[in-house]
């Protein structure tokens, strides 16, 4: 890595879009019916979008405004009339007509499961949402029996093939933090395998590559090839997987030093939003500072120039200024 | 691509390997599709896939490594890590497991140590259905090298999977002994099985061959589409859609279409297709060509289970015939008509039977199902209007063609028309496929079948395979239709039918499926990935009798677990996980505290 001098960071911007695109085509609106009230959307939205547009909170895991939805997590799942199955309200676009229901026993046990197969599986401790979402719908993994001995090497795992479970117990993803660079940690005990840092890897965000899912059923998982270390990989440490991962399972070493250490504390952290003073692009940064130190570094989803995503400089550019 | 390797290099053995595998010059936006036939050469003649030979074959493709790794790591006959050459891989799913799988499976463990471990070149891994389940128990023997061997070992024996471990190979069970039926009149789908050579082309013309494609060349693209439609036809494959309704869907889209042949066949319980493919593997490719015919399809794909040699090879066969005498290629007879078949062999992996994951396979991606809509026939295979059909469903194409619609749909009931085949497997005393028109009930059918085997006393029939559901000794006089078995809280699936004497230990088989999807489930979706898990883990605590709380309390736990399957997963295999342990719970005494 260079060892140039760090520009100074801390100038503060107003934060928002910026306007340079011109207002879309107007699109031709469709009507549908949510929770018993009329919605009218531009044709091509989402039903998530529908219902946002009218309050309705839905919750969501696998899906971020910056990313393809993916539909795997299945926590935004609704009623649809005239569908045997309930359909993923992140995805499906609305369709004249439709008559939708989000909040029916039949919608709220498909949430309350998700969150039980997830919690009682993944350690959330650290994915606040999460644990929001678990009091909303009164989820109690515990119901699932005391968690079985970790399952070994999940990363050598062969596909098709399991030990019967052990007195009943409930199988987890418990395994080894991997440390293996100075900037971020990936504890994939803490992963829900919602394919974000995937997609942010990948197509989405970075066309870097460098992470993909490997294995199947219960043990695919987040993994380089051959889970070589990140060194040895594609990765260039841009840290858009991090911005993205909704459990902490990919976290800052500092933070994850912090955490360990007692002393992360964001009672105390503050945030503020700065332009990247690396290059000529301009990208907004959202400095989060504790201590008179930057301990964290994301950019606003909302942001058009970065659309939530940043490169190593931006994101990891500060540890020098920390030094300094 | 601007992609990144590892320092990992490839030996001259791996290089000469992927480089076997011929890739067309013009494959260009198809380039990918051909991951994986690369991994099954490596695995074939090496014996596993290495870090080197993974960024070779990545680099000759333009795959990211990661990409190319998780596809690798997707399917059960594919090994990342370095293993012997010689693999036996035993069936102890539920028609063996009837059937003494798990004495094949301790007499192993005595012999060659636990599951998995090495001895002299040589391992064994428990497996899923290998569709032989006829001649219970199966097995399925791998050596790799340069001179790959491979073999199916039906009705196997300790002897006989050392012999075949040794690379020597083992005489097997003629055709003619999985079709009881034979040659008996009647027969339309069976009537070729163990009568023909099944690699003479011109066997199959002696036999009638082809001149439903010679009609279909006469009346046109539109009649054969009407006709299908006529005949009511519905897919044989477990989702029963309404055949002439998806090829009249795909008439106005977008070209180029593709055509995909569905011979995944792993549905536990299921060995139909494999002795279509067999015994008829001619008649596979004309229904194939009549289908593209009819709905402007020119490149089709056969995609067949990697537990198939024997079909494989005949299917290799015929299709190389088949170009050399004009049936496949440019000019189809010299009717202007472009056609032709590429063959791709699965890797152990139940989930690449649904379509959209066979989709994803075949363009060498992981075989996790894509959400629906849209419709593969909207967006199917490299993004372009796809038609995927079962085998058998393919295969009553030329029948409908030859006698017409109408008279197809006059056999069977209204909403189930013409024949069907079921495979009868596990206590029953003739085992093996038999074609009936539909309405058969299941008492005509067991009674066809010779009766109840075993201790001759039914404790219960499990109809559909594992995503099927159980019926009881009351539940006799079912139809086996679409509808009848509905009625009856059943489905028809991919036409199981396996009794269980009252000797079987039916906990034990309710373990064995729960097991199953556990294993099976690509784990894209939640609620299937963990559901499965805490299915099979409630069916233990209830096997063992130590429940959690209360029994009724681990019932009430299975009921929610198995909804959220049921409504919020993805596809059809996380929504039917649950459905044959349900029906067992529902209508038998499992479980049930007899002390
Ligand atoms: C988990 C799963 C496995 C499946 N396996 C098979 C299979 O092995 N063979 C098959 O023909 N269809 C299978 N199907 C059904 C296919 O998705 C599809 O409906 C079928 O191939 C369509 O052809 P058909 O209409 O001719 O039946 C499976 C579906 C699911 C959900
Ligand atoms: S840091 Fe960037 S390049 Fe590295 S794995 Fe994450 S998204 Fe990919
Ligand atoms: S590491 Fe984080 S972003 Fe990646 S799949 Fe797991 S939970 Fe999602
Ligand atoms: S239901 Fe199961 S098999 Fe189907 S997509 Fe979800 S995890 Fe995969
Ligand atoms: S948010 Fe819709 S499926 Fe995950
Ligand atoms: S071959 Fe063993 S159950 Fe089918």
């Amino acid at each position: 890595m260079s060892t140039q001098n760090a520009p100074d960071m801390k100038t503060p911007v107003p934060r928002g879009p910026l306007p340079i695109l011109p207002p879309p085509r107007p699109r031709r609106m469709v009507e549908i019916s949510i929770d018993g009230k009329a919605v009218s959307v531009p044709e091509g939205s989402t039903l998530l979008q529908a219902a946002r547009s009218i309050g309705i909170d839905t919750p969501t895991l696998c899906f971020l405004e910056n990313l393809t939805p993916v539909n795997v997590c299945r926590i935004c799942v609704v009623e649809v009339e005239g569908s045997r199955m309930l359909v993923p309200a992140c995805s499906r676009q609305a369709e004249p007509g439709m008559v939708v229901k989000t909040d029916s026993e039949r919608v709220r046990l498909s949430r309350r499961l998700v969150l039980e197969l997830l919690a009682s599986s993944v350690d959330v401790s650290t994915a606040p949402q999460f644990q929001e979402y678990m009091k909303r719908y009164g989820a109690q993994p515990e119901r699932f029996g005391d968690a079985a001995r970790p399952a070994g090497n999940r990363d050598a795992a062969q596909p098709g093939h399991h030990h019967a479970p052990e007195n009943g117990n409930a199988a987890t993803v418990a395994q080894p933090v991997k440390i293996d660079n100075d900037l971020y940690v990936r504890d994939y005990g803490k992963c829900i395998l919602c394919y974000k840092c995937v997609e942010a890897c990948g197509v989405d965000a970075q066309n870097t590559f460098a992470i993909a899912v490997a294995g199947r059923g219960f043990t695919a998982r987040i993994s380089t090839e051959y889970d070589a270390p990140l060194t040895d990989s594609a990765c260039v440490y841009c840290g858009n997987c991090i911005g993205v991962c909704p459990t902490g399972a990919l976290m800052f070493k500092s933070e994850y030093v912090m955490r360990r250490a007692g002393t992360w504390d964001e009672s105390k952290q503050t945030r503020a939003d700065t332009i990247c003073p690396y290059c000529g692009v301009g990208c907004t940064l959202t400095l989060q500072v504790q201590d008179e130190k930057i301990v964290k570094v994301t950019s606003p989803l909302d942001q058009q120039i970065t659309n939530g995503h940043l490169c190593i400089k931006g994101r990891f550019g500060w540890e020098w200024v920390n030094k300094k | 691509m601007d992609l990144h390797f590892t320092d990992a290099e490839v030996t001259a053995d791996e290089k000469a390997a992927v480089d076997g595998v011929s890739i067309p010059a013009n494959a260009n936006g198809t380039r990918r599709s051909y991951l994986l036939p690369i991994l099954h050469a490596l695995q074939n003649h090496i014996g596993w896939i290495s870090p080197g030979a993974l960024n070779y074959a990545s680099r000759a493709l333009d795959v990211p490594p990661a990409e190319a790794f998780g596809v690798a790591d997707f399917y059960g006959l594919f090994s990342t890590r370095p293993q012997p050459p010689a693999v036996a891989h035993i069936c102890d799913d539920i028609a063996c497991k009837a059937k003494g799988a798990e004495k094949l499976c301790s007499e192993l463990e005595k012999s060659h140590g636990p599951e998995g471990s090495s001895k002299d070149g040589e391992t064994w891994r428990r497996s899923p259905c290998l569709g032989l389940c006829e001649h219970a128990p199966a097995a399925l023997v791998h050596s790799a090298g340069k001179q790959h061997f491979e073999q199916s070992l039906a009705s196997a024996k300790t002897e006989s999977i050392r012999t075949a471990l040794q690379g020597t190979a083992v005489p097997q069970p003629a055709l003619a002994a999985s079709v009881p039926q034979l040659g008996q009149p009647g027969l339309k789908l069976l009537r070729r099985i163990a009568q023909i050579n099944p690699e003479s082309l011109d066997d199959y013309r002696a036999t009638g061959g082809f001149v439903a494609l010679r009609r279909a060349f006469a009346i046109g693209p539109g009649a054969v589409v009407r006709e299908v439609v006529e005949s009511k036809l519905v897919g044989r494959g477990g989702a029963a859609f309404p055949c002439g309704q998806k090829w009249t869907s795909i008439l106005t889209a977008a070209r180029p279409r593709y055509l995909v042949c569905n011979a995944d066949e792993s549905e536990p319980g299921t060995f139909k297709d494999r002795v279509l493919m067999e015994g008829d593997p001619y008649a596979v490719i004309e229904s194939m060509i009549i289908a593209a015919f009819a709905t402007g399809c020119e490149q089709g794909y056969l995609y067949i289970r990697g537990e198939y040699p024997l079909a494989r090879r005949r299917l290799e066969h015929a299709i190389r015939e088949c170009r050399i005498r004009s049936f496949l290629g440019d000019n189809i007879l010299g009717h202007g008509v472009r056609f032709d078949i590429e063959l791709r062999v699965g890797a152990g992996a139940y989930i690449c039977g649904e379509e959209t994951a066979m989709l994803n396979s075949i363009e060498g991606h992981r075989g996790e199902p894509r959400n629906k809509p849209p419709f593969p026939t909207q967006v199917g295979l490299f993004g372009q209007p796809t038609i995927i059909q079962n085998v058998e469903t393919l295969l009553n194409v030329p029948y409908i063609i030859m006698e017409g619609g109408k008279a197809f749909a006059a056999v069977g009931t209204e909403r189930s028309t013409g024949t069907k085949l079921f495979c009868l497997s596990g206590h029953v005393a003739k085992p093996g496929v038999y074609e009936v028109p539909f309405g058969t009930t299941l008492r005509q059918l067991l009674n066809l079948a010779g009766g109840v085997g075993g201790s001759g006393k039914l404790q219960a029939v499990l109809i559909g395979g594992a995503a099927g559901a159980f019926l009881g000794s009351k539940d006799l006089d079912t139809p086996l239709t679409f509808e009848g078995t509905r009625a009856a809280g059943a489905t028809l699936g991919s036409a199981v039918v396996m009794p269980f004497d009252d000797t079987v230990d039916l906990r034990q088989i309710l373990l064995r499926i729960a097991s199953f999807f556990r294993d099976e489930s690509c784990g894209q979706c939640v609620p299937c990935r963990v559901g499965t898990v805490r299915q099979e883990e409630i069916l233990h605590r209830l096997a063992a009798g130590k429940p959690l709380g209360s029994r009724p309390n681990e019932l009430v736990l299975l009921k929610e677990v198995g909804q959220a399957m049921r409504d919020a997963s993805i596809c059809g295999l996380g929504q039917t996980a649950s459905s044959a342990i349900e029906s067992a719970l529902a209508r038998l005494p499992v479980f049930e505290d007899k002390r």
